[in-house]
């Protein structure tokens, strides 16, 4: 079959001849991949900077598809089913999946107690293949696999597979309260997704900053926001107390993660040197630019040895911190909903559709943020 | 000095006065059982069989129900896995021999390549095909930036040898 092969730092090519995967165990399901996109945690292994991320390996945890074949065990999908597959590996069985926390799932990844599976994200998420591919291997096929139903679009569909429930998460882990002013770095998928349910919630004023000009205009208007270009800024911080009548804001949320930019000092120790896992940048935003007592949301995504955060203001200002992988299998029925009733409309996110065989080209548009684009989904010849 | 860890609270005063289910900032994420004290005893999966080499965290006592078929560990950068694999997550030396395996595989990959007589087509695999049609003011510049290097550097080696020898 056709599948992205990772070959080194920021190398990748087609594969045409990788053996089409095959049931391991009895809950495994082989999905028929229809859409797939490349997300901006992929450009973490893209750069190389996420350790144990193996040559040959194959990457993509946003995929919808069309159920090929099922495990003995595999009740609640059949053979021709077209799926949501969510990020997250999770059995479903264990206490952390019990309580709903499918990001945490303690029996599909041996290689870190950190974290759950995760579907083509290294070894550090278990070492699972990916769905830039014409197909997977989905693991524990009753649990994370759902139905799409009729009148749900495929290409909403592939983006509640990741974006849509992190970014709802992102705003939801802000507790933000009615009235609350929200701060949003970044204007990626997540960050644009982000803003748009901190309405949700009951945001009285909602706050985007990123660098890209073309990404603050679309989220400007998709989600009805202020927006800021920080290079246009003195100082984002400064910017946001002044902003907020001097006290910071009640929720920040770091939708960036470690390929941040606006610092130096960050970037050049983080992503030049590497002598902290990536630049956090917006996190120490994030946590300057909050209020006392306020509520700092990350969900951008950083490196297992540790980052350069200013720990002693979150103890100073009396910061509640809340972070995680998004839980997406709790979130989706609701998330479904919210997209059929046209509260959320993601698809509108779509910039690019890329064939799967110029899946190098499409990392590299994604990663240099080329053609204006916001989100790209890679679609295999056989869909 | 032998610790105990008991279940019976009754001794201590004040065991649990101010106990309040509503602090939990884990809340609505989690839908708390606290099914945790109960440690590693729910019933687990069953067991992916486990024929190949899988590399487990140190800070758990067996492989997960289910894992990744990603290339096991091979040649020089496995045995630097396996070293890593040695220390617990918590340990430097884990993830930075890792990320030194990384660095290792990719030089193995490229060799492998060329060995198979497939010559990796380095401006395809790193898109620059697209960064050309796209974005050639960059492109350019960084073009120029690196022949400048390397020119430069050719120029100082050369002034070197022609001191030196
Ligand atoms: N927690 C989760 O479950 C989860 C899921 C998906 C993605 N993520 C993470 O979310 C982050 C964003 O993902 P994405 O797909 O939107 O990526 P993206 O690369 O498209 O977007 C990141 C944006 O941040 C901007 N940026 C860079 N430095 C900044 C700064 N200092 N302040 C403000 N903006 C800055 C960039 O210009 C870019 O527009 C990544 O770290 C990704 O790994 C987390
Ligand atoms: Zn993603
Ligand atoms: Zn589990």
């Amino acid at each position: 079959m056709l599948a992205m092969n990772y070959r080194g730092t920021r190398r990748i090519r087609l594969d045409h001849d990788k053996p089409i995967p095959e049931i391991e165990h009895p809950q495994d399901a082989i999905i028929k991949v229809t859409r797939s996109c490349i997300c901006g945690s992929d450009l973490h292994l893209y750069n190389g900077n996420v350790p144990d991320t193996r040559i040959g390996s194959t990457f993509g945890h946003e995929f919808v598809g069309i159920v090929e074949e099922i495990g003995t065990d595999v009740q609640n999908i059949k053979v021709g089913d077209q799926v949501i597959v969510p990020f997250n590996i999770a059995c479903g069985q264990c206490v952390f999946c019990e309580q709903e926390l499918y990001a945490s799932c303690h029996e599909s990844n041996p290689q870190s107690t950190a974290l759950g599976g995760i579907f083509g994200y290294s070894h550090i998420a278990g070492g699972h293949e990916g769905g830039q591919a014409e197909y997977v291997r989905v693991p524990y096929a009753n649990v994370g696999p759902m139905v799409i139903p009729d009148n749900l679009d495929l290409d909403d569909a592939v983006l509640l597979t990741d974006i849509v429930p992190t970014g709802y998460q992102a705003a939801e882990m802000g507790g933000i309260q009615k009235g609350d002013t929200v701060v949003v770095f970044g204007a990626g998928p997540v960050g644009i997704m982000a803003a748009k349910c901190s309405w949700l919630f009951g945001a009285g004023r909602v706050i985007v900053i990123d660098q890209e000009e073309y990404r603050l205009d679309f989220v400007q208007k998709y989600a009805d926001c202020e927006v800021y270009n920080f290079n246009s800024l003195e100082d984002p911080v400064k910017f946001i107390k002044q902003t907020t009548d001097w006290l910071g804001a009640d929720v920040c949320i770091d939708a960036v993660g470690a390929e941040a930019a606006g610092d130096a000092l960050q970037t050049i120790t983080g992503r030049k040197l590497l002598l902290q896992a990536g630049s956090a940048t917006a996190l120490q935003w994030a946590i300057n630019g909050v209020k006392k007592g306020g509520i700092v949301s990350v969900v951008g995504v950083y490196g297992p040895t540790g980052n350069l955060v200013p720990i002693g203001n979150v103890v100073n200002k009396g910061i509640t911190v809340r972070a995680g992988q998004a839980s997406v299998k709790r979130l989706l029925p609701k998330l479904i909903e919210h997209v059929q009733k046209g509260v959320l409309n993601p698809k509108e996110l779509i910039t690019h559709r890329i064939p799967l065989e110029e899946v190098a080209d499409g990392y590299r548009i994604f990663s240099e943020k080329l053609d204006h684009v916001i989100k790209p989904v890679l679609i295999p010849p056989s869909a | 000095m032998k610790n105990k860890s008991n279940k019976d609270y009754s001794h201590i005063k004040g065991w649990a006065i101010d106990a309040d289910p509503k602090n939990d900032p884990v809340y609505p994420m989690k839908n708390r059982t606290n099914g945790e004290h109960k440690g590693y005893n729910w019933k687990r999966p069953k067991q992916q069989a486990v024929d190949r080499e899988v590399l487990h965290s140190n800070e758990r006592p067996n492989v997960s129900a289910v894992f990744g078929l990603a290339p096991e560990p091979s040649g020089l950068s496995g045995m630097i896995r396996r070293f890593a694999f040695k220390y617990s997550e918590n340990e430097h030396t884990h993830w930075l021999s890792l990320l030194f395996a990384d660095r290792v595989n990719e030089l193995e990959g490229l060799v492998d390549d060329i060995k198979k007589g497939q010559f990796p087509n380095i401006i395809a695999e790193k898109g620059w095909g697209a960064q050309w049609k796209h974005d050639r003011k960059t492109m350019i510049k960084k073009i120029t930036v690196g022949t400048a290097i390397v020119a430069g550097i050719a120029i100082m080696l050369s002034g070197k040898r022609n001191k030196y020898f």
